[in-house]
């Protein structure tokens, strides 16, 4: 087998042990639309690093987590919801992105590639990247684990009992932001976005307690790569594509399951 | 005094809870009794007036209703592990006779069921104060009998301070020592048998002929009987009080 082949099968790896936990609470907070308007704004932070010659990946992690600062602050009006806001916030730093970009017609920029990344030109600094902030993101997810959970289930509840909730759940909201903005230059938004959301969906059926629903998102996401990528390799099809469509496949196998819980 | 917007929702208000003591709130719907709560746990800012607590009170909070989400996978064990400092945890289950219920999923409970998961909630943390808002609302009449005995027995048993949020009073009569009738500000206040005779009381909920008739009308559709005998306490010290 190639060596893209294994970084790739490294790097999806990587991704889908921190995706799985980071995800369940997006699927528990019903955020699925923030992972989409987040790392629809990396377009601006692309668009930004050009402009001005600094680092894109640092650009992107900065406008991500300041989108989602930004939710943060809205929301303290309570006339709109957090999807009104999120979809007001998107839109206008895709269109500010496009705006920028236009003014800048003699830079050639592979948006594609930006945007959807390449699993399979993943380069050991991508790798180290990946690792890191994987790593960072999980520790810190440790970290807010239980006040986080409990906020979810409750929220005044928590409060009562003494749990800072309202930093608590911006804390998440920020590594959020930070851990997609990161991956997503790797391997591309539709993968992370999808790998946030759907293994977590499949694995609510087998399980009783939040902490095997993490566990089996995680475990999920890395079968799916795994299979996506050999998939890809051998039909010769595109490889984030190929690992999404598996990973749904996976979903649409779990939904054939009859739970004790129906 | 609390403000929504230019609505003054609630304004003169005086309420002390003391240990050992049951204090129940009653009033119409609207009354603000739901907003007087979560000022008094902290939930919401009063606009004017202080509430003064005992230092390191410990608060436990059963609220109206809880909806755990279908995609959260939330055994009732796992519920309770999620208060902070857990104290006589077996003690608790005993009590309220939850241990079977450990395994079962939250979604799964039924209402008695859900509201003695809630009390066993707030009692995990030794509470100095118990804070219960409509506890009886989604518990059929007999049920309904057995949570306030319950919560009678608890405070003789472990001195709590309990405050009450009805729209019923005769549901909590025999479970109450004091009661304070609240419609956007403070009513009349005293002993259940003095406040129904108090005529602000009359005005709001009518006069206990007309409840009876109801109450016996229910009394025959579940065929159970609710009626509490609690003995008094001699309340040792005073827990927490709010002015506004």
């Amino acid at each position: 087998m190639d060596d893209f082949i294994l970084h790739a099968a490294i790097a999806g790896f990587g991704v889908s042990i921190a995706a799985g936990p980071l995800g369940a609470f997006v699927v528990w907070r019903r955020m699925a639309y923030f992972g989409n308007a987040v790392s629809h704004s990396a377009l601006l932070g692309v668009a930004i690093a050009l402009l001005l010659h600094v680092d894109i990946t640092t650009s992107v992690i900065g406008v991500c987590v300041g989108l989602a600062g930004l939710l943060l602050l809205l929301r303290r009006q309570k006339l709109l919801a957090d999807d009104t806001l999120l979809g007001i916030l998107a839109h206008g730093a895709l269109a500010l992105g496009m705006v920028i970009l236009s003014f800048l017609g003699t830079v050639r920029v592979d948006l594609m590639g930006y945007l959807f990344g390449d699993i399979l030109a993943v380069s050991s600094l991508d790798l180290a990247w990946i690792y890191i902030s994987g790593a960072l993101t999980l520790i810190v997810l440790l970290g807010l684990w239980q006040p986080l959970l409990s906020s979810t289930v409750h929220e005044e509840l928590a409060r009562v009992e003494g749990r800072p909730v309202v930093i608590v759940q911006a804390a998440y909201m920020l590594l959020l932001a930070f851990y997609i903005a990161v991956v997503m230059k790797v391997v591309g938004m539709l993968l992370i976005t999808a790998l946030l959301v759907v293994p977590a969906a499949t694995a609510r059926r087998f399980v009783c307690t939040p902490e095997t629903m993490a566990g089996l998102s995680a475990a999920i996401g890395a079968v799916a790569v795994t299979g996506g990528l050999g998939l890809s390799f051998l039909t010769d099809t595109p490889s984030g594509p190929t690992i999404v469509a598996v990973t749904i496949s996976l979903f649409g196998a779990s939904l054939l399951w009859r739970t004790r819980t129906e | 005094m609390v403000r929504f917007g230019r609505t003054v929702v609630l304004e003169k208000v005086d309420i002390v809870v003391q240990a050992g003591r049951v204090v129940t709130v009653i009033g119409p719907n609207g009354a603000g009794k739901t907003t007087l709560l979560r000022v008094l746990l902290g939930l919401t800012a009063a606009n004017a007036g202080v509430v003064r607590r005992r230092a390191g009170l410990r608060i436990g909070y059963v609220p109206q209703r809880l909806h755990v989400d279908p995609t959260l996978p939330l055994t009732v064990q796992r519920f309770l592990g999620l208060v902070p400092e857990r104290r006589r945890v077996g003690q608790v289950l005993e009590e309220l006779a939850i241990t079977r219920l450990l395994d079962k999923p939250m979604q799964r409970l039924s209402g008695g069921e859900m509201q003695r998961v809630l009390l066993a909630r707030a009692l995990l943390g030794d509470p100095d104060l118990l804070v219960l808002d409509e506890p009886a609302q989604s518990v059929d009449v007999g049920g309904q009998g057995e949570l306030y005995t319950l919560i009678g027995r608890l405070r003789d048993q472990h001195g709590y301070g309990v405050l009450l949020v009805s729209h019923d009073l005769h549901l909590v009569m025999g479970a109450t020592d004091h009661v304070i009738c609240l419609n956007r500000h403070v009513c009349c206040t005293g002993t259940p048998a003095l406040v129904k005779k108090q005529p602000e009381y009359i005005a709001l909920f009518g006069r206990e002929d007309e409840w009876k008739m109801i109450k016996d009308d229910s009394h025959r559709e579940h065929n159970s009987k609710y009626s509490l005998h609690i003995t008094q306490q001699v309340p040792p010290e005073g827990n927490g009080s709010i002015h506004g």
